[in-house]
């Protein structure tokens, strides 16, 4: 509020709006000091954070640059991308809450009217209130059927039928028919049934849409994996920092340590180690000195270093990723929801039985308009208004249960695919394992008091990705960091310091195995402490009750043989490694040949286009943005348990689904013969609708306890 | 009767108006981050720049 006077003068120019997304910010406290910091950068007017889609939105004057707002946000303490506006997805819920909101009201105020009818209104009144029935009525009707509407149309045009269809058809005679009635004085008008069902159903397809738009805020865009911009050296010296987009081939970057590269390129000057492990799987380190090609997306993770640009944007190794994606989810969009196969039986046959009951009561010589209005009676009975709440209800309240467990489901599709599955392949690196490496327990019980606050206080001023998981680790044992004087990086060689009078350093030992850093405190002997990449801490458990589940596992890894053969043993199973991003995909293509149904869980960009193609994939919260964007459930959280959790739960859900089908088939069984009959009054079909509407949903809600 | 020549306008209107202050709120973005206007209750104004 205050900043918004520190805007005068530059009304002239128009305010720009930027987006950015704040994936840290989790909290009222975060939000506030997200705002705060904003504000106070001169030059901003305004910022206002949404913690759904873990974004803020900073209205600013042109003074005011993205890097500049991204280093205030660092400040607080939070990472920040700026958001590409393209990227947003619109949201689902949106476009349905009006129709909901109209069907409401109008369902509301017609069934008023209805209630005195009912209690006996006649004559006059009687015409009045469908009169009025009807001036409510159709224009509701129109407006929040038309999600439908334009399903069923769409769906017919392409000679299929879904949901939608039978809906259409019932919910336009009903309404042909209360007009005609009103028209002619008759006796009884449905427009109450008939906006009730369009609320009901409208109500479904709103939780399934919520379903997915709350899983959408935790998962973010494409490509964001990429550095979204990078500091540009020219040709005098300077530099200048470019926006990804505007990166050409040619250009000069400066890679900090601890920096994504935003570009694929050659090394020109330097030399570093990257951390490759989100594009290949590989939890090595790669060392690549100048003349050596980087790739977009490795994290630099030593030295600063000079790339010279050879191919940005869509040129890039991470953007011929995203096109085998695209090309991957087809086994995805062959499926079919289980609604829909249910509608596939369900619209012809109740369509068959009203037109047995025109003509059966066209042959008892009854007319055509009392023959009509019986069969329509058949219609409005049989529309599948519990039958368009028993999927997404259920899926909802399994969903929100899961959530609570750390496991977001994207959409419900997922979890029917996902309870179907027979067969796991698991990536290695930043799957079964932690991805990330982790010292060595013996060797940190080893340090001594000092020793610990030291390491502590030395890895905590690195980048690094062994000082990062020392610091996690020590902080984790609740180590205090030591006070330390004159600390410097040497890029490649560690961190130096004074401590206690004492030169003290952490960097790469003399001689070691695999991945180790030395603690030299200046006297006695340097401590070598161990690195590995280890497994999550219940993998084996997790795996063991996904085998008891009947689902097959096996690793599927990019990485190389040696790293990938010492987790299948410890796992104890079968494993293939060195497989390319295209490769994953194919094995799962020849698995899913064979009939089987494949569950992918993988996190890295290389595992992009096995996700897309599995059946049901997983991805940990953990995972590249291209992992968790391709992925149908995302678990947060270390432990592997969320795996069998989330199959436990999608296999409940579909039973309580199948469940609700037969609920609300049986009461359609009980209703038809009276609507064949010439019984049913619309009295009747109201009770008759809600109550089977609310049976499915209390059944739906024994889910709440589904994620145990 | 005739109260219901009042009764019926003014609940037909009463609900419109509902209605009219549902569609305002879903305009203005009031719908956009649920979960932000819960927790932004929490915030505290007078929090010292951390």
């Amino acid at each position: 509020m205050t900043a918004a006077a520190r805007l005068v003068g530059t009304e002239a120019a128009p305010p720009i709006h930027s987006v950015f997304s704040v994936p840290g910010m989790h909290c009222a406290g975060c939000m506030g000091k997200v705002e705060r910091s904003l504000n106070a950068v001169p030059g901003v007017t305004s910022a206002r954070t949404n913690l759904t889609a873990r974004t803020v939105e900073v209205v600013h004057g042109e003074g005011v640059e993205t890097p500049d707002l991204i280093a205030a946000l660092a400040g607080a303490g939070f990472e920040a991308q700026p958001r590409v506006i393209a990227e947003e997805a619109p949201s689902a819920v949106k476009p349905l809450l009006a129709p909901l909101a109209v069907a409401g009201f109008a369902c509301m105020n017609v069934m008023l009217m209805s209630v005195s009818i009912w209690s006996g209104a006649e004559g006059t009144t009687r015409d009045m209130f469908h009169w009025i029935s009807a001036a409510i009525g159709v224009p509701a009707i129109a407006y929040a059927g038309k999600p439908f509407f334009s399903s069923a149309f769409a769906a017919l045009k392409r000679g299929r039928t879904n949901m939608d269809v039978p809906i259409s058809i019932g919910v336009t005679l009903a309404t042909g028919l209360s007009v005609y009635e009103t028209v002619t004085g008759g006796a009884e008008a449905w427009f109450d049934g008939t906006l009730m069902l369009l609320l009901f159903l409208l109500a479904g397809r709103a939780l399934d849409a919520m379903m997915r738009d709350r899983a959408r805020a935790g998962v973010d865009a494409l490509l964001r994996q990429a550095a979204s911009g990078a500091m540009v050296v020219e040709a005098d010296g300077t530099t200048r920092w470019t926006a990804a987009a505007a990166l050409a081939p040619g250009m000069v970057m400066r890679v900090a340590a601890g920096e994504r590269l935003a570009a694929d390129g050659v090394l020109v000057r330097g030399a570093s180690r990257f951390d490759q492990s989100l594009l290949t799987g590989e939890s090595a380190l790669v060392a690549a000195k100048a003349g050596d090609a980087v790739h977009a997306g490795t994290l630099n993770a030593e030295a600063p270093v000079d790339v010279e640009v050879t191919a940005a944007g869509t040129d890039t190794a991470l953007a011929e990723i995203a096109r085998l994606m695209e090309a991957a989810g087809q086994s995805r969009s062959a499926y079919v929801r289980i609604a829909d196969r249910a509608s596939r039986l369900y619209a012809p046959a109740v369509h068959t039985l009203a037109a047995l009951t025109f003509a059966g009561w066209m042959l008892a010589g009854q007319g055509i308009y009392h023959s009509l209005v019986i069969a329509i009676a058949v219609l409005i009975i049989t529309c599948p208004c519990a039958l368009g709440l028993a999927v997404p209800v259920a899926q909802v309240v399994a969903a929100g249960a899961l959530m609570k467990r750390g496991i977001l489901v994207k959409d419900g599709s997922a979890m029917e695919r996902l309870a179907d599955v027979d067969r796991a392949l698991l990536d290695k690196t930043g799957t079964l394992t932690l991805g990330r490496p982790v010292p060595d327990e013996a060797a940190l019980d080893a340090l001594s008091a000092d020793e610990a606050a030291v390491a502590l206080a030395l890895a905590s001023n690195s980048r690094h990705p062994l000082s990062l998981g020392l610091a996690q680790a020590l902080a984790a044992r609740e180590v205090r960091a030591a006070v330390l004087e004159d600390v410097a990086e040497e890029p490649g060689r560690g961190v130096t310091a004074r401590w206690q009078g004492r030169r003290v350093t952490l960097g790469r030992p003399v001689a070691a195995e695999g991945m180790a850093t030395a603690l030299d405190l200046g006297e006695g002997p340097a401590r070598v402490i161990g690195f590995a990449d280890r497994l999550r801490p219940d993998a084996i458990e997790a795996l063991g009750e996904l085998k008891a589940l009947g689902i097959e596992c096996s690793i599927l890894s990019g990485d190389g043989i040696v790293a990938v053969s010492e987790v299948a043993r410890q796992t104890g199973l079968t494993a293939r490694a060195s497989a390319s991003p295209a490769d994953k995909q194919q094995n799962i293509a020849s698995l899913q040949n064979t009939g089987r149904r494949v569950l992918m869980v993988g996190d890295g960009l290389n595992d992009g286009p096995a996700l897309a193609a599995a059946n049901a994939s997983i991805a940990p919260g953990s995972a590249s943005d291209v992992g968790r964007q391709a992925s149908d459930f995302v678990f947060t959280g270390e432990s592997l348990m969320a795996l069998p959790r989330a199959v436990r739960a999608s296999r409940r859900t579909m039973r309580v689904v199948r469940q609700n089908f037969v609920l609300a088939i049986g009461y359609n069984v009980l209703a038809v013969p009276l609507a064949m009959a010439g019984l049913v009054t619309p009295l009747i079909a109201a009770v008759a609708m809600s109550t089977s509407s609310l049976i499915v949903v209390a059944n739906s809600l024994r889910l709440q306890g589904a994620a145990r | 009767m005739t109260s219901l020549a009042f009764l019926l306008p003014i609940a037909l209107g009463m609900g419109l108006c509902g209605l009219a202050a549902f569609f305002w709120a879903l305009k203005r973005g009031q719908f956009s981050d649920l979960d932000g206007a819960a927790a932004r209750i929490l915030i505290d104004e007078d929090e010292d720049e951390a």
